[in-house]
Parts: C-alpha cells; structure tokens; sequence
C-alpha cells in the first residue's frame, strides 16, 4: 500500500505513462482508496491538458523586423 | 522605447516541425547559406520569444534575449554538433541569456537554473476540489489566455523554464535536461512541482461550483 508521499514522487511519470504495469497498477489503486491524491491527479491532468492546446503566438512583426535587421547587420560586418 | 507586452505569450492552436527537415537547414546553414538561417530563425522565433518573456517576464529583455539568441547562434553555428536538435542546442543559449538578464536585474540575487529549491511544503496541493469538466469553454479564448499566463508567471524562473519546455513545447525529458544543463531528476522533480503549483493557482478558477477546497479531507 503506497503513502500519499510514494504516490506524489511518482505522479510525474505517472502522468506521462512512463512506469510499468506493476507500479501503475499500484498507483491506481492509491487513487481508488485517496480522493484527495485522486482529485489532485484528476486535476494536475486538466491542467498539462489546458496548456498543451496552447502554442506560440505570432511574434509581432516589428520584433521579427529588428531581429533580421541584426542579423543581416552581423553577416555584412563578417562579410 | 518599448512598453510592457500586452500581447499575449501564447495562443490556441497546434503545429508540428520536420526534425529532418532541421537537420537539413541546419546544414545548408552551415556551408554559409544565409536563407537556410532564415528559415531556422522563422520557425524558432515564436518559441525562443515566448521562453524568454516567460523567463524574463520583460518584452524589452525578451527581446533582447532572441536577439542575443540568434547572433549567438549564428557566430557559433560551426561549433554545434548535430548531436541533439538545433531547438535544443538553441533553447540551452537562449536560457543563459535570460538569465543572465535576471541576474543584472537582482544583482544582489544570483539566479540559476539548478539553484537549490524547496522541497517541502511547495509540493503540497493547498486546495483540492475537483475543476468543471470542460473549464475552457468558461472562458472566452482571451480569458484563458490571460490566466494560464498569470498562473506561470506566478512560478520561479527555475520551473517556468521546465513546464514550458516540457508541458508547453513538448521536449522530451531528456532533451529538457539537455536544453537546460540539468539532470533528469532534477527536471523531474522541477515539473512536478511547476504542475502542482499550476494546479494550485488554477483551482481557483475552475472548481466546480459548490465544490469547498479540502471538501474530500
């Protein structure tokens, strides 16, 4: 039988399904006896869940501008 | 002079990159090819802008930190090995950089990413309630921009690092570590702690209405 702490130092690769089947099968069943550990699994979930459905917005052009103005200075200055 | 970003470091949408096609202009790079570079910085740009203002938390040093990034990267292209990804090798620059914005900036603090870091209390949920089952269709799509931002903004520099690059930008932990000169328990132990903490800040906006916090103690 897991403690709380043995489950939380193994949620991280619980959570990104790199453990065997013995040690998840023990972790699933903490989360059938804890609530609390299963609540908070359920909820660190959601949580990588919301921020993979983000990705980089487009730099603002101005930025990208001066970034390649820079550039181009460098590669004349090596010329 | 620039102000504060308002600008929003991230955005919803989904995109992929060709590792193979990388190594190919990474090699036309190489032989001198000043379009193949382009290329590179275009793909790369959005990523190394959106990890240093993350860093940073400064529009002006964040781009600073990408300028820096790129010359760097470029002066030193025939010193990269092809070993790991040129994100990777990339990600590794721009981190030295923002940090070493930080440090000018607390120089009374030093600021590292191995620095040594709590490993108590911080690990410790302090509020559990379960969360809506869908809570971005609570927000408006600018709503849960700002607030996934804010929450990471609330973490040390050390773990927003790693959750972007692993939860964010999706690196292996292997090339996490790599990227960020740190041992794979240490980035381990860094994640779990920037999720729970993330958790944590989130909670508060997305609980189910009714739900206590310790409602299942």
């Amino acid at each position: 039988m897991l403690t709380c702490k043995q489950f939380f130092e193994e949620l991280t690769d619980y959570l990104d399904d790199k453990i065997d089947a013995q040690l998840r099968a023990k972790l699933e069943q903490h989360l059938s006896d804890c609530p609390n550990c299963w609540v908070i699994c359920d909820t660190t979930k959601k949580t990588i869940k919301v921020y993979k459905g983000m990705d980089v917005c487009t730099i603002p052009p101005e930025i990208h501008t001066r970034l390649m103005a820079a550039l181009e200075k460098k590669r004349k200055s090596e010329g | 002079m620039m102000k504060e970003a308002e600008t929003p470091i991230m955005s919803v949408s989904s995109s992929s990159t060709s590792i193979d096609d990388e190594a190919a202009l990474v090699a036309q790079a190489r032989t001198g090819n000043a379009a193949a570079f382009s290329s590179l910085v275009e793909r790369y740009e959005g990523k190394i802008f959106r990890l240093a203002q993350h860093i940073t938390q400064n529009r002006e040093d964040a781009e600073d930190v990408l300028q820096e990034t790129f010359l760097k990267a470029y002066e030193h292209l025939d010193q990269f090995q092809g070993a790991a990804r040129f994100y990777t090798w990339i990600v590794r620059i721009a981190v030295n950089q923002a940090l070493m914005k930080l440090r000018k900036r607390k120089s009374d603090r030093t600021v590292s990413i191995d620095e040594e870091i709590d490993t108590g209390e911080d690990t410790v949920a302090r509020e559990i309630a379960g969360w809506e089952e869908n809570p971005e269709q609570q927000f408006s799509r600018e709503e849960m921009t700002s607030i996934l931002n804010t929450a990471v903004e609330g973490l040390p520099p050390i773990y927003r690092a790693v959750f972007v690059l692993r939860d964010v930008d999706e690196l292996s932990t292997e090339e996490t570590a790599e990227a960020l000169n740190l041992s794979i328990p240490a980035v381990k132990s860094r994640l779990l702690r920037a999720r729970l903490q993330l958790r944590d800040k989130l909670t508060r906006y997305f609980k189910r209405k009714g739900d206590d916090a310790f409602a299942y103690l």
